[in-house]
């Protein structure tokens, strides 16, 4: 298990060894400084909390700039914890970088994030409904949800609509977990990571890659 | 508007030479081929009708008519399955995409060749 801090680059295109195209998300994470290890002792679990992107000491905040100084590093925007097992604890100290070479070629990954915000959308684009025909006496309502309950239904939930009924409303800027993508290429120099196919978020958002949990 | 980062990622893929041709080009094109554990370079030779995108995504499109029906192919400028692109007869054209070359038949489809500077400089390239 093996995870890292990010931030979107954006998309391109690459070719493999085999000579074809793949479209890929490049991703720049790390180096991410240890901030902090927890233990079961004293924190209830074990964990171990990193950090990336630096904040401007003009604009951090001191609680932040003192938790960031026991790892002897600037405050950080984005912090996140990996869980570890009992045994993996003393592999780190805070202070210590994590880096792309956590991860290698052709390794999977699952990648994290905040979906593109959509704003309020209607029940067609939302939950792909099918909507109402465009004719044969169809007024006003092309792309409405239709009946949302029946005399039935209302008779056996107190007169409510029932829970979770899927309807218009907001859309996006979600926590999205996008499993299983390949890692291309892994650039330890300018600390990239390139994996195949597109990954939630605007570019520039903050993401977690982490190893897959396969199946 | 491409970040510094993203070009770096893409340079190791694009190709340092490109080879010069232009639409309305009739080329030669050299694609790999792999057979099992063998590779072979096949040759496919046709107009040049339309090029699109920008670097690493950049293809152009190739027709030529086979038995009386036209084929089109549209290759990846940079990838490493095409070896060599040669231009043996550029065509006067008036437009950066050929698309109504689909609707001709015959010897409709032949362009006027074009004799200018490139052209010639091509010419001489290609002789020498």
């Amino acid at each position: 298990m093996a995870m890292l801090l990010g931030k979107k680059v954006g998309m391109t295109q690459v070719y493999n060894q085999a000579g074809k195209l793949l479209p890929v998300t490049v991703i720049q994470a790390g180096p991410c400084p240890v901030l902090q290890v927890k233990s079961k002792e004293t924190d209830g679990y074990n964990a171990v909390q990193m950090g990336f992107d630096d904040i401007k000491k003009s604009r951090a905040i001191q609680s932040a700039e003192g938790h960031a100084k026991k790892a002897n590093t600037a405050a950080k925007r984005f912090i996140r914890e990996m869980r570890l097992a009992e045994s993996e604890q003393t592999q780190y100290k805070p202070g210590d970088a994590i880096t792309v070479s956590v991860f290698a070629e052709n390794n999977f990954v699952d990648v994290v994030g905040v979906s593109k915000g959509k704003g309020f959308q209607g029940c067609m684009k939302r939950h792909k409904f099918a909507g109402m025909p465009n004719s044969h006496g169809t007024e006003r309502k092309h792309r409405s949800p239709g009946s949302i309950a029946g005399y039935g239904t209302d008779r056996g939930h107190g007169g409510d609509i029932k829970k979770g009924k899927r309807m218009a409303g907001h859309m996006g800027h979600a926590r999205i977990t996008s499993k299983n993508h390949m890692v291309v290429s892994v650039d330890a120099e300018n600390n990239l990571l390139v994996v195949k196919g597109s990954v939630p978020g605007p570019q520039g958002s903050f993401v977690v890659v982490r190893s897959a949990r396969m199946g | 508007m491409k970040t510094d980062i993203m070009k770096l990622v893409e340079s190791k893929n694009l190709k340092k030479v490109i080879p010069h041709f232009e639409v309305g080009d009739s080329v030669n094109v050299h694609c790999k081929i792999v057979e099992g554990d063998k590779e072979r370079v096949q040759v496919f030779s046709g107009t040049v009708i339309a090029r699109r995108g920008s670097g690493i995504s950049e293809t152009f499109t190739v027709r030529r008519i086979v038995a009386g029906e036209g084929v089109e192919r549209v290759f990846q400028l940079h990838s490493p399955g095409i070896v060599d692109v040669k231009a043996t007869r550029s065509g006067k054209t008036r437009r950066a995409k050929l698309y109504y070359l689909r609707q001709k038949t015959g010897k409709a489809v032949k362009l006027a060749q074009k004799y200018s500077e490139h052209a010639a400089e091509k010419t001489a390239a290609t002789k020498a």
